[in-house]
């Protein structure tokens, strides 16, 4: 790539007919594609070809690629996965909040808040280490067993309440990291310029140290919409819940397959569309 | 030449002879000269007492064993393995024989594995606590429509509820029976779907003041909870478990094996 900048290219540029360092690179890129294509071509085929040789192929098809078993469950799993978009859409914000909350526990630079600092640090600990099954179970089951009334003691809020524990502490986590990448340059000058703590914090640093850990973020959040599906553990009947029951009544795993292409049609496009941002941030600021 | 002799054998024999019946599974189990049974981890009472198999204790425990010796297996060729309900049904290669944790007889299911001949008709019971009851639940389906109701995902009690009791909220399913008990202790649910035994077993021993509302016996059901071994599809084992099934049936036995286990059984009101 050293070539590229070479003062033999930048020497041609007034020319307007291809130099022979541009067609030598043009039959390079086009070698280049032909391999990637031929490559490409070549692997899709195998796996097309080969796969249903396989002694077990048509056993494997019939469990997990059923076309008929996917007919009938399709409709019921788009239906339940309205139950994952909602819960999804409550939990965000409160994680978003929550995290936020945490790490500036975690940041509080004055004496007098350390119980703040060792409680941001306390709280990250446990429920980074914990699986979020256990504590979806403990909070989901384990509170409203205290007797709570009706409906104080419904799964969603509990279950809710333990996705947004466990995530708000990823999250503190990525937002702090975020906070520490901002240079200590940056407090000095803030506070040259007469702002307090709080609003070097609030003008300063944290608008940068968030923008920077966007896509980390991105990455939880969409790890979120796929742990929503663990709330199923205490009742509520989610896509995942639903292609279990259709899974147990078919005795057939097509219906988890339908779940998948569901999740995907969703987190495909929102992964791409946090590139789309990313990159779009990365131009705007170079 | 061989498989000829060993067929006219098979049916030259008398189905009581011990020989005949031995060479109706000779070469079609696993391994040789073994009978590999499958049960759930863990099993539960009263199918299973103690989460021991291999003791003979508890209906399908006992079952099996009658099954195994009919079809010519003693009680120490007899080797236990446990599954889940996803790894019984799993396409390839399986590492049981049949497999019985009592698993409904479905047409649906019946297309992927195969069922053996059905060895218990379970009534289904709704479970529910005494504080429940106490708090205006009967056993009329207008009020049952009206409980919370939670059952547990991979059983065939789902249908059952949505078609006959059609609850007025959605239902909450669970994992297994002891996650539905949690919730029937947490009071997120009023009530849960089960097969008799195991609500009976649920509501005398592990759920704290537990209560059987009714039960809706098999008769009045189009398709009643009949529990058969599952097995491949297209096992070749079939035909021998069946014959032993249904000479367990015909002798009496199987009906006086379900009396020693599963005798609580009555007494339960009937749901109309």
């Amino acid at each position: 790539m050293a070539e590229t900048s070479s003062p033999t290219r930048t020497d041609a540029r007034a020319a307007d007919a291809p130099t022979r360092r541009e067609a030598y690179e043009a039959g390079v890129r086009r070698r280049a594609n032909r391999i990637a294509l031929i490559s490409t071509v070549s692997v899709v085929l195998a796996i097309v070809l080969l796969v249903p040789l396989a002694p077990g192929w048509e056993a494997v098809q019939r469990a997990f690629f059923n076309g008929r078993v996917f007919a009938a469950t399709f409709v019921g799993l788009l239906d339940a996965f309205l139950l994952n978009v909602m819960i999804f859409a409550w939990s965000a914000p409160l994680i978003a909040l929550t995290g936020l909350v945490i790490a500036l526990c975690r940041d509080a630079r004055a004496p007098a808040l350390f119980p703040l600092r060792l409680f941001g640090i306390v709280y990250t600990d446990i429920f980074r280490g914990l699986p979020v099954v256990l504590v979806i179970y403990i909070i989901g089951f384990g509170i409203p067993g205290l007797g709570l009334p009706r409906p104080w003691n419904s799964p969603y809020i509990w279950g809710t309440l333990a996705l947004v524990l466990v995530y708000s502490a990823y999250v503190a986590e990525v937002i702090r990291s975020g906070i520490d990448s901002i240079h200590q340059s940056q407090r000095s000058a803030a506070a040259s310029l007469g702002l307090s703590d709080r609003d070097t914090m609030r003008f300063v640093v944290l608008p940068q140290a968030i923008r920077n850990v966007v896509p980390a973020n991105m990455n939880l959040f969409i790890a979120l919409q796929k742990d929503v599906a663990l709330l199923s553990f205490i009742g509520p009947v989610e896509i995942f819940r639903q292609a279990g029951v259709y899974k147990s009544l078919y005795a057939n795993f097509t219906p988890y397959v339908g779940a998948a292409l569901i999740f995907l049609a969703l987190t495909i496009p929102a992964t791409r569309y946090a590139d789309y941002l990313m990159n779009k941030q990365n131009r705007a600021r170079s | 030449m061989k498989l000829l002799a060993t067929t006219v054998m098979a049916f030259a024999v008398s189905a009581t002879s011990v020989l005949a019946q031995g060479t109706c599974a000779a070469g079609k189990t696993l391994s040789e000269g073994q009978l590999t049974i499958a049960t759930g981890n863990p099993a539960y009472y009263p199918w299973v007492m103690d989460d021991a198999p291999e003791s003979g204790e508890g209906f399908e425990a006992a079952v099996a064993y009658a099954i195994a010796d009919k079809m010519g297996f003693s009680a120490d060729q007899v080797t236990w393995v446990r599954t889940s309900f996803d790894e019984a049904i799993q396409p390839g290669a399986k590492n049981f024989d049949f497999n019985m944790q009592q698993y409904s007889i479905t047409p649906e299911r019946e297309e992927m594995v195969d069922f053996s001949l059905p060895y218990y008709t379970a009534a289904m019971a709704v479970l529910t606590t005494q504080t429940v009851i106490d708090a205006g639940a009967t056993a009329t389906l207008d009020s049952l429509a009206g409980l919370k109701w939670g059952a547990v995902a991979t059983t065939t009690a789902i249908p059952m509820l949505n078609d006959v009791i059609q609850p007025t909220s959605d239902p909450l399913l669970y994992n297994d029976n002891a996650d539905v008990n949690a919730a029937i202790m947490a009071g997120q649910i009023d009530a849960a779907l089960y097969d008799l035994p195991t609500a009976l077993y649920l509501s005398a021993v592990v759920v704290e003041g537990g209560a059987l509302l009714g039960q809706f016996p098999p008769t009045q059901s189009e398709r009643p909870d009949q529990f058969g071994l599952l097995m491949e599809d297209g096992s070749a084992l079939k035909d021998c478990v069946d014959a032993a099934i249904s000479e367990l049936t015909e002798s009496g036995e199987l009906a006086a094996i379900e009396a020693k286990w599963l005798a609580e059984a009555t007494g339960v009101p009937v749901i109309e």
